[in-house]
């Protein structure tokens, strides 16, 4: 397998010595094969070992290693060195507070994830035995159930950026997932923090989420399709309303 | 150094973890349950599980049925009574996961669909597509965020399991984002780390997977079961070892050699036709289709690859729209990684290892010998596995066992009286102290990459697929000497915050101890059984081995090994059967 000299900048910060981050150069041996994820994991073990960064799985599911590569999200163990015959520039995902190196604050993620409520909340009680639903009901939310939380939508998002309260495309997307699902019966009390100042109407619709998302998901899609069923409830609230009293 | 008390301590929040969790605050909902992880829980190894859970659902299967698929996958020596009740609790938690949202793909009809899986006489894989893992594993997680008496501590490191005089005080960690000490206090432990594939090179296991769980328990005189069993899975992808189900046989795909012949005829699983039919050929058990590769490999007929030598997977007759439906994954890796698109080419494939049968020593309560220390999922061995896992029953376990550990451990934290605090801080300290040592050591002759590398080298040449005496004794020899050697070993990173470099020494020492037990196990067992087959032991003796292996640590030194029996309440053991006369 041919090998060739990569030049891999890394931005370093370490919280404990730098007053703010730098780049830092290294020539590595890479292979043909190799994805960026490989090109961290020889630093790590033959240049320097005080690199810090997120990894695991190596195939794209579990959403650990999200960086920015040339000022693109991407996976690190997807994106292919090949692609970049004059080297990479590899920085921690952008709009989140780094912690070290390539390691960003996942904490306000998680906190929005909660928010949500990503959890069915069935009509009444559960069936004995499963829930009927055909492959028709699982197809419209499947999508939406694929993110693998990597963060690369909100590192593109240009309002996560401006409003840091905002929920952000993973989180709405998973809602939406939710929303859908034929087993569910939680939407309008989502809805309290999906349609909140916070929620689906701070999107712009730039649509950088779902041109960055590995799995596809198009958190964009999801949040417009939000927009359109809050803006339908604001019409027909008083009619439902008035057609149960 | 931090105190967090608890009443339920969980390390680990991958599937077993939060199953764990679950189920101790639906027990009781006042309930501390402290769930402590390396890592995010969406990052656990569970996330990659691809082909499915196995559980009884079809009119036309039974209970008897999976038991006996078990028991005879696992060469006879899974404890039956653990498999009985596996087998009986297992609809019932694929059914609860169903109830959470969990997106099993369906029957025309709206029904849950299950899937054929190597060494399963009927269809019960329930499967998320090829992405079943990750479906279960976050729904588990989203669930988990509905219950205010769980409280996660994302990337904490665990040391050490806090042990005195049989009772079970807790465990010392490290936050992972300032390198603050933490002392987790805790009438109640459970074990859900996973396993340890990162011991051998080439494995379908994630960088996380370095056996720390195990080594802790052991550490603290936990015996570690059955550690010689080591599943090799057939199918993964040459370089990165990325794995590529057994759903795709499961779907009809066919392996073949450089002749293009399906090879698996040679060796007692045939004959290839008619096709499909359980229990034969590439639905064969994945101990004897790891096996046969490596005769194929002997006889010279696999295909030469920059990335070592392979097979072929070939899943074209089923068509692009049913490889587009059931397998999208195997699909879109095969793509990415090897170049292929197996709608057109067969995929490249080679054995890989994937799943350690062997772990911390449970009853079927989840209880190890230590009082108020239980253990669920790939880090224990309550003996459901074997000498074999089938493929498909682990994600069953972690659900069914997972679920066993927290009802067990809140039960416990019910009764059990709260470690003092006084207590147990002296003995934190002298494990916060090892970590510490270690980050600050300014010299040393070894590194961690060095010593990964041996250890790496050791454990493919000599504790692989197949085994003998002059290899296990070579593995048991170089692994004391990297026991030993690791005491010298330095590394460059001394800063507090997000060390990960310190990580990595502390993983290593895992390995390292795990390693051992491995090898010294597959030393002393001199028969060939499921997983563990010796070259100068070719059959399978019961008269001498129909039993566990238990590695005790060995302090400074290298493990004892001592026995212990099956349990066998229903099916003597037999000849394993597959192929045409399989039953």
């Amino acid at each position: 397998m041919s090998e060739r000299m990569v030049r891999i900048e890394v931005l370093r910060y370490r919280p404990e010595t730098d007053d703010e981050p730098t780049w830092q150069g290294y020539d590595v041996p890479c292979r043909d094969d190799w994805v960026v994820l490989d090109a961290l994991n020889h630093i790590k073990d033959h240049l320097d070992g005080t690199l810090s960064y997120r990894w695991s799985c190596h195939m794209a599911v579990c959403g650990s290693c999200g960086v920015m590569i040339n000022g693109e999200p991407k996976l690190g163990c997807k994106t292919f060195l090949r692609d970049y015959p004059d080297g990479v520039r590899i920085a921690p995902l952008e709009n989140l507070a780094i912690e070290r190196d390539l390691v960003v604050d996942m904490a306000g993620f998680g906190d929005r994830l909660a928010a949500v409520q990503p959890y069915l909340m069935p009509r009444g009680a559960a069936p004995a035995g499963t829930y009927r639903q055909t492959p028709a009901q699982l197809d419209r939310f499947q999508q939406y159930a694929m993110c693998i939380n990597c963060l690369l939508c909100y590192a593109a998002c240009p309002q996560v950026g401006l409003n840091p309260g905002y929920l952000g495309p993973a989180a709405l997307a998973l809602a939406h997932r939710y929303d859908l699902d034929s087993r569910d019966a939680g939407r309008d009390r989502r809805a309290e923090v999906t349609a909140s100042e916070n929620g689906v109407w701070e999107c712009t619709f730039v649509g950088e989420c779902s041109a960055v998302c590995p799995e596809s998901v198009d958190p964009a899609g999801a949040i417009q399709q939000m927009k359109l069923a809050c803006s339908l409830d604001y019409v027909l609230h008083p009619l439902r309303k008035g057609a149960s009293s | 150094m931090r105190t967090v008390e608890a009443d339920v301590l969980v390390i680990g929040a991958g599937g077993a973890g939060l199953r764990a969790a679950v189920a101790a605050a639906e027990a009781d909902p006042a309930l501390r349950v402290a769930l402590v992880s390396k890592v995010y829980p969406m990052r656990s190894h569970t996330v990659a599980a691809e082909g499915g859970a196995a559980g009884v659902i079809s009119d036309d299967d039974s209970f008897d049925d999976h038991f006996r698929d078990t028991v005879s996958g696992g060469d006879w020596l899974s404890d039956q009574d653990a498999v009985e009740l596996f087998v009986r609790e297992a609809p019932g938690e694929l059914t609860r996961l169903e109830n959470l949202g969990c997106p099993w793909s369906r029957t025309p009809d709206g029904r849950v669909a299950v899937r054929p899986f190597g060494g399963m006489k009927i269809e019960r894989t329930w499967y998320a597509a090829d992405k079943s893992g990750f479906h279960i594993l976050h729904t588990l997680f989203q669930h988990s965020l509905k219950y205010p008496g769980i409280q996660r501590y994302d990337e904490y490191f665990g040391l050490d399991l806090l042990v005195e005089d049989g009772q079970c005080g807790g465990v010392a960690a490290l936050e992972i984002r300032t390198g603050e000490p933490v002392l987790f206090l805790a009438p109640a432990v459970i074990f859900a780390t996973g396993g340890a594939g990162r011991i051998y090179p080439f494995t379908t296991n994630g960088g996380i997977k370095t056996g720390d769980g195990m080594a802790m328990a052991y550490r603290a005189g936990i015996p570690l079961k059955d550690m010689e069993f080591i599943q090799y899975h057939p199918t993964g992808l040459p370089g990165t070892g990325i794995l590529i189900t057994e759903g795709a046989r499961g779907e009809g795909g066919i392996l073949v050699n450089r002749d293009g012949y399906r090879y698996l005829q040679d060796y007692n699983l045939g004959p290839p036709d008619p096709w499909p039919r359980k229990k034969a050929m590439e639905l064969g058990p994945r101990d004897r289709l790891s096996q046969a590769f490596w005769q194929e490999q002997r006889k010279g007929r696999c295909i030469e690859t920059p990335s070592g030598e392979v097979v072929h997977l070939d899943i074209r007759q089923l068509g692009e729209e049913k490889i587009d439906e059931r397998l999208p994954f195997v699909r879109e890796l095969a793509r990415t990684f090897v170049g292929v698109d197996p709608v057109h080419e067969p995929i490249p494939v080679r054995p890989v290892v994937h799943y350690v049968m062997g772990g911390i020593d449970t009853d079927i309560d989840t209880r190890t010998p230590v009082e108020g220390v239980y253990a669920a999922g790939e880090c224990a061995c309550v003996s459901l596995n074997g000498a074999n896992r089938l493929g498909s029953n682990s994600l069953t376990e972690l659900l069914v066992f997972g679920a066993r550990a927290g009802r067990a451990a809140a039960e416990r934290a019910r009764d059990a009286s709260r470690p003092d605090s006084a207590d147990w801080r002296a003995r934190a300290a002298a494990s916060f102290e090892r970590a510490e040592t270690l980050r600050a050591r300014t010299s040393g002759s070894e590194t961690i990459a060095g010593l990964r590398t041996e250890l790496h080298a050791l454990m493919e040449s000599c504790v692989g697929i197949y085994r003998d005496a002059d290899m296990l004794q070579r593995a048991c020899d170089g692994i004391g000497r990297l026991r030993e050697r690791y005491g010298d070993l330095a590394i460059q990173d001394r800063s507090r915050v997000f060390n990960t470099e310190l990580m990595y020494a502390l993983e290593l020492g895992a390995m390292i101890e795990v390693a051992e037990a491995m090898a010294h196990a597959a030393r002393q067992r001199r028969e060939s059984r499921g997983a563990h087959q010796r070259l100068d032991f070719v059959d399978r003796d019961d008269d001498r081995f129909l039993a566990h292996s238990l590695a005790h640590h060995g302090g400074d030194g290298p493990p004892r090994i001592s026995t212990k029996p099956v349990t066998i309440t229903r099916w003597e053991p037999a000849e394993r059967v597959y192929g045409g006369t399989a039953q």
